[in-house]
């Protein structure tokens, strides 16, 4: 068991994002009541506040809270219990994130800021919204530079060793972190806050924007990475099997620092102000970042095939039947594993240039993220939660709770499997994303959206009800593994935290050579961004006043 | 020596069959998709 | 580092896939003219209606076979001169800029998903193939009002 301290800041870290996880899903179940006009809000509250809500409280702190809990928990396992200054760096960073986030939150819920997690300009947001997303964002960095520093004295006590697998990829997902987070801090710092204020009378749309998806796509793989950390370190252990690979599992982190960064304008290909050509380069450059997935993808199913083999299956197929089902942490990682299949796929046609003109705002794109994020992560991270909590707070996990645990996942995929799905398909019919219901006049495409097979809003409403209660049914376990269920006596009925050996003889040291990494990194950021945004600034037309337009 | 290493190798065709099942979804999915913007 | 010879196999399919997918796209952008919405022209966003070719929205024609619509996009309506009416068969090319917000401006069952940001003039060519009512939308959101945000384009023969 981890040391007594190091638990607390971990499960403090995980109550905050279950917090976030409880108002986000109720949001959704409203929104998704909402678009299917069976629902009208009060006057004093709208779909756009709920919306802001929603995306700010699931994308950011629900997952956010959740992965510095895993990591918190994986880098005392695997190096070692924090010392004090670790851990008091670690809870000055919690208590500013805390912060940030209850200050977001609440000009969110007063109404002061229904411009979306987002927040395009010029729609601006009351100015402590925006201090707050900073604080936020600050905050994790202190947590992310004390686990480095813990990191670092291991490095220290251990001269020329490479690190665990856990650890290393810990802190290549929080070195991604920092430099992504350096686009959405200078556009907060340096241009909302001062314009919201009224410090200065307006703001660079464009170059807001830019800084924002900057940071954008690359928050999108900190979700992701520390889901295939769970697939990479906890899931072989799981299945009995070592690391598949230490070297290419540290290769596929490593791509990911590269090229994850000079990649945000393909969320910006329908807009003015950047060249063609620049696009089309951060274009290419998404598509590097495909590779590393590819190799992910092989890295499973190997797992998966020797875990299989392993335990007598038989024949091309045979292993696949001899895979731990019963196990609900291994059912529920697969299970997020599959989505993320067509989840990864839509990914490149969103990313493929024009094709973008046919999703891009569209429902597809929310059906897109549900399967990306919102399960393939989220479920990843319903897994985990499974054994972390009751390997945290020393509590049995009956098999009761076991039960609970798959019905929860079964209604997940069934309520994604319906929502995404009619969410896909009205996206490519045209339906748009962050709107509430709107008949459109009676116009017959408008219609189309709200009378297909699957492809209506009741089947949205019906999925996104499900998923609501799979929600509650989490929580319900989340709090009985908390605070309920009876504490673990014998050994056997201790939770353990499950991480693979990872034979790292054959890896090469340059992999952990992290200027290197960072060094190529900047490079590439320099070579896609510098000149558009040089041009950004130089020919920006006058600036926009803000606009408060909810 | 790559003699011994090619008897070394796993057998592992379950893997490459289930990821060129991934491929089939990716390429699929994308052609779909161009040939509705092709259309409109 | 050693890969095992299926995984060498894999990721050659994918790369080639990948190369593939940017080659067809890049082609059909670049070469044959289907480049998304964009633009480098800027505008002063307070001065959008006195600035050409804001100063006159609607639809022009500008030779035999090219269309010009300039439409201005505020929360929450377009301003497209009268009634917007293009024949099909004819390339129009869109031009629109915002007086306040990011919106859009995007016409269902065609290609035309275009950005409106305020300061910048944002350009996309597009032919019809159909004539008839399509349904134009404000995809990105702008406020209180922004599902109200709509209009319809006439594509006669
Ligand atoms: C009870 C489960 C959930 C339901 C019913 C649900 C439903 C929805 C719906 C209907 C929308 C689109 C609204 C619109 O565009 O008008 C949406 C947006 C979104 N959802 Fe969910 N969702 C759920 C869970 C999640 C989870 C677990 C995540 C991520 C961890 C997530 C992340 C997002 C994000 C980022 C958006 C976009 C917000 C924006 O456009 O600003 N959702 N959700
Ligand atoms: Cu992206
Ligand atoms: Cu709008």
């Amino acid at each position: 068991m981890l040391a007594a301290a190091d638990r607390k800041l971990a499960l403090w870290n995980i109550g905050v994002a279950y917090t976030a996880f409880l108002i986000g899903t109720l949001a959704g179940l409203l929104q998704v009541f909402i678009r299917n006009d069976r629902l009208e809000l009060p006057a004093w509250l709208d779909y756009y506040q709920i919306l802001t809500a929603h995306g700010v409280l699931l994308a950011l702190i629900f997952t956010t809270f959740f992965i510095f809990a895993f990591f918190i928990s994986g880098m005392s396992k695997s190096l070692g219990t924090f010392g004090p200054k670790v851990l008091l760096w670690n809870w000055i960073g919690f208590v500013v994130m805390l912060t940030g986030t209850v200050l977001a939150t609440v000009m969110i819920v007063i109404g002061e800021a229904s411009v979306l997690y987002t927040f395009y300009a010029p729609l601006m947001a009351s100015p402590w919204y925006y201090v707050g997303l900073a604080l936020f964002v600050v905050g994790s960095w202190i947590m992310g530079f004390a686990l480095v520093g813990h990191y670092m004295k291991w490095k220290k006590a251990n001269r020329g060793e490479l690190s665990p697998l856990f650890a290393f990829m810990t802190v290549t997902t929080i070195v991604l972190w920092v430099i992504a987070c350096l686009g959405v801090v200078a556009t907060v710092l340096f241009q909302y806050i001062p314009w919201a204020f009224g410090w200065v009378d307006t703001i660079n749309v464009e170059l807001s924007r830019t800084l924002f998806w900057y940071f954008g796509h690359p928050l999108v793989y900190f979700w992701l990475l520390p889901a295939y950390m769970a697939w990479y370190t906890v899931v072989p252990k799981i299945l009995g099997v070592p690391v598949f690979s230490d070297s290419l599992a540290r290769l596929a982190f490593v791509l990911f620092i590269l090229f994850s960064i000079p990649v945000g304008f393909h969320h910006q290909l329908m807009e003015p102000g950047i060249s063609d050509f620049w696009k089309f380069l951060q274009v290419v450059l998404t598509f590097m970042v495909i590779i590393p997935s590819l190799m992910t993808a092989f890295s499973m199913f190997a797992n998966f095939e020797r875990a299989g083999r392993k335990n007598g299956g038989k024949g091309l197929f045979g292993w696949f039947t001899k895979l731990p089902w019963k196990d609900l942490r291994f059912t529920s990682i697969f299970i997020a594993m599959a989505f993320f299949i067509p989840g990864g796929a839509g990914g490149i046609i969103n990313a493929s240039f024009q094709l973008n003109e046919i999703v891009h705002n569209t429902l597809w794109i929310v059906g897109h993220f549900h399967i990306t994020v919102g399960t393939p992560v989220a479920m990843t991270f319903m897994g985990l939660t499974y054994w972390l909590i009751p390997y945290l707070t020393g509590r049995k996990f009956s098999n009761t709770m076991k039960k609970l645990g798959f019905i929860q996942i079964g209604l997940w995929s069934v309520g994604m499997l319906l929502m995404s799905t009619a969410q896909h398909i009205l996206g490519l019919l045209g339906a748009p994303r962050r709107t509430a219901y709107s008949g459109y006049n009676g116009h017959e495409s408008a219609l189309e959206w709200f009378d297909g097979i699957l492809t209506n809003h009741v089947t949205m409403a019906v999925g996104g009800s499900i998923l609501f209660l799979s929600a509650m049914l989490l929580l319900y376990i989340v709090i009985m593994s908390a605070f309920v269920s009876p504490k673990a006596v014998e050994p056997d009925e201790f939770v353990e935290f499950p991480l693979a050996e990872s034979d790292k003889r054959a890896t090469p040291k340059f992999l952990e050579n992290w200027w290197l990494w960072i060094g190529m990194a900047f490079l590439l950021i320099i070579i896609a961004y510098a000149i558009p945004i040089a041009q950004m600034i130089q020919h920006a037309p006058p600036g926009s006043r803000g606009f408060i337009t909810w | 020596m790559t003699k011994k290493k090619q008897e070394h190798e796993e057998n592992l065709k379950g893997t490459l069959i289930s990821v060129f099942f991934v491929g089939f979804v990716i390429v699929a999915m994308w052609v779909a998709v161009y040939l509705m913007y092709l259309s409109q | 580092m050693h890969l095992h010879k299926y995984e060498k196999i894999w990721l050659t399919f994918g790369i080639v896939c990948l190369v593939a997918f940017l080659s067809i796209v890049g082609v059909n952008a670049f070469a044959q003219d289907h480049t998304p919405a964009g633009g480098m022209h800027t505008i002063d966003p307070e001065k959008v209606r006195e600035t050409a070719p804001f100063n006159e929205p609607g639809v022009k024609q500008l030779d035999d076979d090219t269309y010009q619509a300039t439409i201005i996009a505020s929360a929450f309506a377009y301003d497209g001169g009268q009634t917007l009416q293009v024949p099909a068969g004819k390339e129009i090319i869109f031009k629109l800029t915002s007086t306040d917000v990011v919106h859009s401006f995007t016409i269902d069952n065609t290609n035309v998903n275009m950005m409106v940001v305020p300061g910048q003039v944002t350009t996309k060519s597009y032919t019809f193939k159909e004539p008839g009512k399509y349904l134009i939308i404000c995809n990105e959101y702008c406020g209180t009002g922004h599902h109200y945000m709509y209009t319809e384009i006439e594509v006669t023969e």
